[in-house]
């Protein structure tokens, strides 16, 4: 359990392997020096209090934090520091970051599904407090004055009696002697008091790297003597080599070598694809060589049969014949026959990939049988045990380096580009750095899962009576299980979840086969199963008669914890006790109410304009949107403005919280516009920014958002921005138009 | 052989002459604070200024540069100082940061050119500029503070 903290200079386990800084990725002669952290490897003499894995007090006066959590541009390399500086009472200029390899000890290092700060939030404070607590212990011992005597205060204890006061570094050698305080013994600092977390005062701690050039990222890892390599993997998922001619790409100069990668089997989990690897001494001669690659594929006959459009009208059939019931509650086939007004709709949301500005790269040296590798991974861990797995070597002989990443999304907790690295470190014994292309990440990714869903509702007297959601879309499941055809945690993912308070209510699920590697993207099928939740429930504002903020207020219903357990509906709540995150409809309301006050939405908008709004609970967040449209004579829609209401319960660092919301919005928008992706034959059939687009700057409004004050346990915040934004930007369009649009993207109906 | 002016400093260049200049910076110089992100003009992550103009140096080869001066990221001031790099700082615009040196090489190119561009003027010279994680909007911003900072 992360919970667990340790003492861990009292075990003197000050080897500091477990360490590393990016910083030193550059140009380091010796692989095993770069394991040192910077910080310790400059005083190796010089004392270190650690009292956790995730801090170290040098007698220097630095205050080490260790991140183990990767950092993508959600900002958790400001955030840990923060929440830790704050318990312990430091000064921030004397915090340095240190990124953690991957370690079981740090606990999960998973950094995907919006949990950081959730996870670690009390265990870091924790670690912080505790630190404090010995620290003024200390200086009580060395003063010979009692402990309530001692109070730390940025960087020092001082004698709240007297006028002398220490530094943390001048505390060092005392606390090193004390035993850690017991868990329940532990004080927290009050809210008032806090310094950082809760506060817009700290800056980025990599901005001015990031300002300059000099932030080190996967695709930037160099190596002595270290090569390039790119791939050319199957365009059909599981297909082999049958044969292949290389001669071409041998001639090319700067090329060294061509490699046969072992081809994958079913289920590919995280295994490497397959394919042909051309290596070189630098990105441009492997990719000329890898284009002078003759291969002829054995392709697989199974996966050959992908075709978006056939693929589209199975998944419409499969939700009219759903395999299997997730949530069932009264009688809804009965309380739609009995309805005044029923309504339907159908929603479509294409195959999505995460294109992150930075694709996949990863290297790795392999020497004295243990591997060395330095890669944007948001799953250190994972990277690990799956190299350690592939190489047939001990997890222990495998040290994961984490750079910064240019971008995450989900891809890059996927670590089959790192076995990649591995494989072909140790077949060439040479250090290689594996590069994927633009086209490589969009056309060999894990994919954000196509999906189709019929919604049915029944009204009574205007109220609603009956909810019917069936959902086809291929799951997750089969990267992992062969053949699996059925969704599974998909189903807490804005399904079975749906907040509205109804009698009846049914949710089913169709079977749809995968064709392609199915991952999860930021904030995963909450994006199409919102999509249709929220802008179905629109839709019944207008047959309500009522205001969409009305009908939405009306929706939710009263106050009330929802407890699915109640209707044997099995729901994940993302991990985490419903005790402590429930589905707490007053929330839902809140924000809805506070974002339309925000956007001043009774306020009359000019007549070619357009408010729409959704919200939506994901991650154990809460987040309501309101967006703005104008549409000119010519019918092109232009976003005007995007407001945000945001209960993520405590918010640790609101300045990131709202960049995430401000990009959350963008991320919306590309996908509601652009994002569609379609297989020929089992191909993808897009390939770079020019097929598979992107919202740029002139597209994209201004994003206003507001943080609720609150003390509930944190909850997400990279990934809840994005549901609720496309269905609150496809009802604003309805507003300002009368057309609804329930397919995405939005390209297709010449309106952008 | 090739002689290249990167950041004020000759450097000999003696590999194939149709490498872009992204990967000779990046790979053979050793210049990484140039990104790749499309490798097509896509998204302009490899932006740097040829001459003072921006390029998208993974479409320019090598041996089309000439003696023609290139500043990259790392040669836009000494230290972070150049003021698109400080009003990045101070409005803390990069999430991951990864598409950040091409959007302030844009951004400082514009600023050379136009001392006071308008929303417009800055929409048009990052259109280029694909941002993943939606920063636009603080790099709007960040273009209209670095002005006032360089007043
Ligand atoms: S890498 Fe040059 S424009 Fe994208
Ligand atoms: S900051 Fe991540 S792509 Fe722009």
């Amino acid at each position: 359990m992360s919970g667990q903290i340790e003492n861990v200079s009292r075990r003197r386990f000050l080897k500091n392997l477990g360490i590393s800084s990016t910083a030193l990725v550059i140009g380091v002669q010796l692989p095993g020096l770069s394991l040192m952290p910077k910080a310790l490897a400059a005083s190796s003499d010089n004392a270190v209090f650690e009292p956790s894995v995730y801090l170290q007090i040098a007698q220097d006066n630095t205050v080490s934090v260790i991140v183990h959590r990767s950092e993508m541009g959600q900002g958790i390399r400001t955030s840990i520091p923060m929440i830790l500086a704050d318990e312990l009472e430091a000064d921030w200029q004397q915090v340095k970051v240190i990124q953690g390899l991957g370690d079981k000890k740090y606990g999960s290092q998973n950094t995907d599904g919006s949990r950081s700060i959730r996870r670690f939030y009390q265990p870091l404070r924790e670690a912080g407090a505790s630190a404090r607590m010995m620290l003024e212990q200390a200086a009580a011992n060395i003063w010979q004055v009692p402990v309530a005597q001692c109070q730390a205060q940025s960087g020092h204890v001082v004698d709240k009696a007297g006028a002398r006061q220490l530094t943390f570094g001048d505390l060092v050698a005392a606390a090193q002697q004390l035993p850690l305080p017991e868990k329940d013994k532990i004080v927290f600092k009050a809210k008032q008091d806090f310094n950082f977390i809760g506060k817009e005062n700290v800056a980025l701690v990599d901005g001015h790297d990031i300002a300059t050039g000099k932030a080190v990222y996967g695709y930037d890892v160099q190596l002595p003597e270290m090569k390039i390599a790119v791939i050319a993997r199957p365009p059909v998922l599981a297909s082999k080599i049958k044969s292949y001619d290389d001669s071409a790409a041998k001639k090319v100069p700067g090329v060294i070598a061509v490699v046969k990668m072992p081809d994958v089997e079913e289920p590919v989990l995280f295994k490497p694809l397959g394919g042909i690897a051309v290596i070189a001494t630098n990105t441009w001669a492997a990719l000329q060589g890898r284009k002078a690659l003759k291969i002829d594929w054995q392709v697989n006959q199974d996966h050959q049969t992908y075709n978006s459009d056939s693929y589209k009208a199975a998944l419409n059939n499969s939700c009219d014949n759903p395999a299997k019931v997730l949530r069932q509650k009264g009688d809804v086939t009965k309380a739609l026959a009995d309805a005044d007004q029923v309504l339907s709709a159908e929603y479509y949301v294409p195959e999505l990939i995460h294109a992150p500005m930075e694709p996949p790269a990863a290297t790795a040296h392999y020497h004295d049988g243990q591997f060395d590798i330095w890669a944007c991974t948001q799953t250190p861990q994972s990277a690990q045990n799956t190299v350690a797995q592939f190489m047939q070597v001990e997890p222990e002989k495998v040290n994961v380096n984490v750079t910064l990443l240019g971008g995450g999304f989900g891809r890059k907790s996927k670590p089959d580009f790192i076995v990649e690295a591995a494989y072909l470190a140790k077949t060439l014994m040479m250090p290689i750095k594996v590069e994927w292309s633009r086209e490589d990440e969009v056309q060999q990714g894990y994919y954000h899962a196509v999906s189709y869903q019929k919604l049915r509702a029944g009204l009574k007297n205007k109220t609603l009576t009956a909810w019917q959601h069936n959902v086809a879309l291929p799951p997750i499941g089969s990267t992992f299980s062969k053949g699996a055809d059925l969704i599974g945690s998909e189903s807490g993912l804005g399904l079975v979840d749906m907040p509205y308070q109804v009698a009846n209510v049914s949710c089913a699920a169709g079977k749809a086969p995968a064709h392609t590697r199915i991952g999860w993207l930021r904030s995963v099928t909450n994006i199409n199963q919102a999509f249709a939740v929220c802008s179905f429930a629109d839709e019944l504002a207008h047959a309500r008669d009522l205001d969409p903020v009305q009908n939405l207020l009306s929706l939710l219903g009263d106050d009330r914890l929802i407890d699915l357990t109640k209707e044997q509906t099995e729901y994940g709540n993302y991990g985490e006790s419903t005790d402590v995150y429930p589905i707490d409809t007053a929330r839902l309301k809140n924000v809805v109410n506070r974002v339309a006050e925000l956007a001043n939405w009774s306020k009359p908008r000019p007549k070619n304009h357009g408010l729409g709004i959704a919200v939506h609970r994901s991650f154990v967040s809460y987040v309501a949107s309101v967006v703005e449209v104008s549409v000119n004579p010519q019918g092109k829609i232009k976003l005007e403005h995007v407001w945000l209401s945001v209960d993520c319960g405590t918010a640790v660092n609101p300045e990131r919280i709202k960049s995430q919301m401000e990009g959350a919005a963008v991320f919306a928008i590309s996908l509601a516009y652009y994002g569609e992706l379609t297989a020929k034959n089992g191909v993808i059939e897009q390939g770079n920014f020019d097929t598979y687009q992107m919202a740029r700057i002139g597209e994209v409004p201004e994003t206003t958002v507001d943080i609720v004050d609150s003390d509930a346990p944190p909850g997400g915040v990279g990934e809840p921005g994005v549901p609720p934004i496309v269905p609150a930007l496809t009802n604003a369009i309805f507003a300002a138009t009368g057309k609804r649009y329930r397919e995405l993207p939005l390209k297709q109906y010449d309106i952008i | 052989m090739i002689t290249l002016m990167i950041n004020g400093k000759a450097h000999q260049f003696d590999d194939d002459g149709s490498m872009p200049l992204l990967w000779a910076l990046r790979d053979v110089l050793k210049y990484t604070g140039t990104k790749y992100g499309c490798g097509k003009g896509l998204c302009g992550a490899c932006t740097v200024h040829l001459n003072s103009q921006p390029v998208r140096s993974c479409s320019l080869p090598v041996s089309a540069v000439g003696d023609g001066e290139i500043t990259t990221i790392e040669g836009l001031s000494e230290n972070g100082e150049h003021a698109v790099q400080q009003a990045w700082q101070q409005l803390n615009v990069p999430q991951c940061g990864y598409c950040q040196a091409g959007q302030m090489m844009s951004a400082a190119a514009l600023l050379e050119n136009n001392k006071k561009p308008s929303d417009d003027d800055i929409e048009r010279a990052m259109s280029g500029n694909i941002c993943r994680c939606g920063t636009y909007q603080r790099i709007k911003q960040a273009i209209h503070l670095a002005v006032e900072l360089k007043e």
